[in-house]
C-alpha cells in the first residue's frame, strides 16, 4: 500500500510537469489550430537562459521572470519570422517547418551551452513538508504553479476581451478580421504565451531531470498524450489529462507492464482516446457543416 | 518521370476558414498544369531511358563507398515513394513509417538469421507482412485526419523500438544488440564485387517498384486517391469507396516501406532497435516534403537530400550540423513549397514554353 501511494504521488508530481507543457501545446492549438512539435525544445532553450542568468548571480525569482519575458519575446519572434510566411501553405508543410524548428533549437542549444548535464536549482525548500516521504516540496510547488497557470489562463480566456479575441481568431479568422481583430498579432500573442508557459514548465522540470538538450523529448510525448486525453481545446482538460498520464505512467509502469514499456503507455492512450473520443475527455465536439 | 495529374485539384483557399486549407496540395495545383507538347513527350521518354541506363552504368565508375551510398539512397527512394503515396497522393499524414521500415528490416533479418532463408527470398515476405500490418493500421486511421493521424502514427513510431527491445522477443530480435547479417555473395560467378552486386539487386527492385507505382498512381486508383485527398465528400458522391481506397493505400504504402526496410537490412547487414527511432520517421517525411508531395520523381531527390545533406551540413559546420540541416529544411519549404520535383517541372515548363513559342 505504501509503495502504491508512493507511485501515485510521484505520478502526480510528474503529471504536474506534463500538465505544464500540455498547457503550452493547448495555447498554440487554441489560437492557431496547430500542434507545435518544437514546443518542448523551445522550453528547454528558455531553461538554459534561466540557468545562465542564475549562473551570473541573478536571484532565482528574478531569473524566473526574466526568462518568462525572454520566452514570450522569442515565441512572438518565431511566429512572426518563421511561422508567419507559411500561413497559406498546407498543414503538412507546417509540420515540416515545426520539425525543422525542433532540430534547429535543439542543436543550437547543445552548441551554445554544451552537452554536459547541468543541475538546476529549485526555489522551494528541500526539507519536505510535515516530514512526509511521499512528495517533495519541489513537486508540491510545481503542482501549485501549474494550477495557478491554469487558473490565470481560464480567467484570461473567459473574462478578458483579449482572450475572447484570441478565441474568435481560432474559431474563424476571416470573420474575426472583419470585426476588426488584428488576426496576425493574435496568433503571435498565442505563440508568445505558449512559449512563456513552456518556459515555466521547463524550469520546473529541470531540477528533477537535470538540464540537458534532450531533456524535453520524452516530456513532450507524455504532454501530447495528456493534452489529447483532456481535450486540445480546453486548458483545464489538458492539465487534468497531464496528471492522469503521469499517474498511469508510474502505476502501470511499476505494476502492470514494467518500466521497459513505460513509454508505450502514453502512446496507447493517445491512440485509444483518438479512436473512442477524439475531442478528449473534456473537449468540445466540433460539428462542421459540409 | 514527371507526371501530370489532370484531375482538378482544389486551389480555392481564399474564401474558406484556415482550418479547411487542404492538407496537401499537389505540385500541379500551384504550378499551372500545362500538358507537355507532343514532341516533348517523346523527348521525356528518352530522358528517362537515359537516366535508367546511366543508373546501371554508375557502379562501374564509382568507388565502393559511393556505390554503397547510392544503394542506400535507392532504398530510401523506395520507402519515400511508398510514403508519398499515402501522404502526398492520399492526404493521410503518417509519422509512423519508420516503424514499418523497422518491421520490414526485422522480418528480413530474422528470416535470414534464424531460419537461414537466402537474402533475395526474404524481401517479399517482409513486404507482405507490412502490407497486412499497414492495412490493419489503416482501419483506425479512417477515423482520424490531419494532426490526429500524425500523432497516432507517431505513437507507432515511438513504440516499435521499445517492443523490439523487449525480452519476450529477444530470442529472435537479439534485444538491444540487434542482429548482424552476412554480406550477400555475388551469384553466377559474375565479374563484379559484392557492393556492385547489391547495387544491381536494389536497382532492379527499385525499377520494378517505381514502374508499379507509376502505373498505380497514373491510373484509375491513383485518381481516386487524389480525389479523396482533395474533395472527400465529392469523391464519395462520385462512387469512390473511400474506406477501401484509404486502407488499401495504407497497405500498399506499408508494402513499399517494408520492402525498403528489408533491403536496408541486406545493404547495411545489421539491424538494431536504435537505428529505427522516431527520427527515421521524421527523416522520411522530410524526404517527401523536400522531394515534392504527390510526385514520383520527388522520391529520388528526397532520398539524395536525406542521405547527403546531413553529411554536407557536417562539413559546413562541425559544431552544429543539425542546426544547418534544420535551417536548410525550413528554407527549402519556403522557397520550394512543391519540392525539388515541382522546381524541376517548373524549369521544364519554362523551357518547353520557350521552345514551342
Amino acid at each position: 500500500m505504501d509503495a502504491l501511494l508512493h507511485q501515485i504521488f510521484s505520478g502526480i508530481a510528474s503529471g504536474g510537469i506534463y500538465a505544464g507543457l500540455a498547457l503550452a501545446l493547448v495555447m498554440i492549438y487554441q489560437s492557431t489550430g496547430h500542434i507545435n512539435f518544437a514546443q518542448g525544445e523551445m522550453a528547454m532553450f528558455s531553461t538554459y537562459i534561466a540557468w545562465e542568468l542564475i549562473d551570473y548571480g541573478t536571484p532565482y525569482w528574478g531569473a524566473f521572470f526574466l526568462t518568462i519575458v525572454f520566452a514570450f519575446a522569442a515565441g512572438v519572434a518565431i511566429e512572426r519570422l518563421v511561422i508567419r510566411p507559411f500561413h497559406n501553405l498546407p498543414v503538412i508543410a507546417l509540420i515540416i517547418v515545426f520539425i525543422g524548428l525542433l532540430v534547429v533549437v535543439n542543436s543550437t542549444a547543445s552548441w551554445i551551452f554544451g552537452t554536459t548535464l547541468k543541475t538546476f536549482p529549485s526555489p522551494f525548500p528541500s526539507e519536505p513538508l510535515w516530514n512526509n516521504h511521499y512528495i517533495s516540496n519541489h513537486e508540491l510547488g510545481s503542482i501549485g504553479v501549474v494550477l495557478i497557470i491554469v487558473a490565470i489562463l481560464f480567467v484570461f480566456f473567459r473574462y478578458t476581451t483579449l482572450g475572447l479575441a484570441m478565441r474568435a481568431v481560432a474559431e474563424n479568422p476571416i470573420s474575426s478580421r472583419l470585426v476588426g481583430i488584428r488576426v496576425s498579432w493574435m496568433l503571435a500573442l498565442g505563440w508568445g504565451l505558449a512559449a512563456a508557459i513552456g518556459a515555466v514548465s521547463g524550469m520546473l522540470v529541470a531540477p528533477i531531470l537535470y538540464l540537458d538538450s534532450s531533456m524535453m523529448g520524452g516530456v513532450l510525448i507524455y504532454s501530447l498524450a495528456g493534452a489529447i486525453l483532456g481535450g486540445l481545446d480546453n486548458p483545464w482538460g489538458a492539465a487534468v489529462g497531464g496528471f492522469i498520464i503521469g499517474i498511469m505512467e508510474n502505476v502501470l509502469g511499476a505494476y502492470v507492464i514494467g518500466t521497459q514499456l513505460k513509454f508505450s503507455v502514453a502512446l496507447i492512450v493517445i491512440v485509444v482516446v483518438l479512436l473512442l473520443r477524439p475531442a478528449g475527455l473534456f473537449g468540445r465536439t466540433v460539428v462542421t457543416r459540409v | 518521370m514527371a507526371e501530370q495529374v489532370k484531375t482538378s485539384t482544389t486551389s480555392t483557399v481564399a474564401g474558406q476558414p484556415l482550418s479547411s486549407v487542404p492538407l496537401v496540395k499537389s505540385a500541379t495545383a500551384q504550378i499551372q498544369a500545362v500538358p507537355l507538347p507532343r514532341r516533348l513527350v517523346g523527348a521525356r521518354a528518352w530522358g528517362i531511358g537515359a537516366i535508367v541506363v546511366i543508373g546501371a552504368l554508375l557502379p562501374f565508375a564509382l568507388q565502393n563507398f559511393y556505390i554503397f551510398q547510392l544503394t542506400l539512397a535507392m532504398v530510401y527512394a523506395i520507402a519515400l515513394i511508398g510514403l508519398n503515396m499515402l501522404v502526398g497522393y492520399n492526404g493521410q499524414v503518417s509519422l509512423g513509417h519508420g516503424a514499418l521500415y523497422a518491421i520490414g528490416a526485422y522480418i528480413a533479418a530474422i528470416l535470414m538469421n534464424s531460419y537461414d532463408w537466402p537474402y533475395w527470398l526474404s524481401v517479399l515476405p517482409a513486404g507482405v507482412v507490412c502490407l497486412v500490418f499497414g492495412y490493419f493500421f489503416g482501419l483506425p486511421a479512417l477515423r482520424l485526419s490531419g494532426h490526429y493521424l500524425a500523432l497516432a502514427s507517431l505513437a507507432l513510431a515511438v513504440t516499435t523500438p521499445q517492443v523490439l527491445k523487449h525480452k519476450a522477443l529477444e530470442q529472435w530480435t537479439g534485444g538491444f544488440s540487434g542482429i548482424v547479417l552476412s554480406k550477400p555473395e555475388v551469384p553466377f560467378g559474375l565479374p563484379i564485387n559484392q557492393d556492385q552486386w547489391i547495387y544491381f539487386f536494389v536497382y532492379a527492385i527499385m525499377l520494378v517498384l517505381f514502374l508499379g507505382a507509376y502505373n498505380l498512381l497514373r491510373g484509375r486508383i491513383g485518381r481516386a486517391m487524389i480525389a479523396i485527398r482533395d474533395q472527400p465528400i465529392a469523391a464519395e458522391a462520385m462512387g469512390i469507396n473511400s474506406a477501401i481506397i484509404k486502407t488499401s493505400t495504407f497497405g500498399v504504402s506499408a508494402f513499399y516501406t517494408g520492402v525498403a526496410g528489408a533491403l536496408s537490412a541486406i545493404v547495411v547487414q545489421f539491424v538494431s532497435p536504435d537505428s529505427y527511432d522516431f527520427f527515421l520517421s521524421i527523416t522520411l517525411l522530410v524526404g517527401i516534403a523536400v522531394g515534392g508531395f504527390a510526385t514520383i520523381s520527388g522520391a529520388i531527390y528526397g532520398a539524395l537530400f536525406i542521405l547527403l545533406v546531413p553529411n554536407f551540413a557536417g562539413e559546413l559546420s562541425k559544431s552544429a550540423p543539425w542546426a544547418i540541416y534544420g535551417v536548410l529544411l525550413i528554407l527549402v519549404m519556403y522557397f520550394l513549397p512543391t519540392g525539388f520535383a515541382g522546381f524541376v517541372r517548373m524549369i521544364g515548363q519554362r523551357l518547353s514554353a520557350m521552345f514551342t513559342r
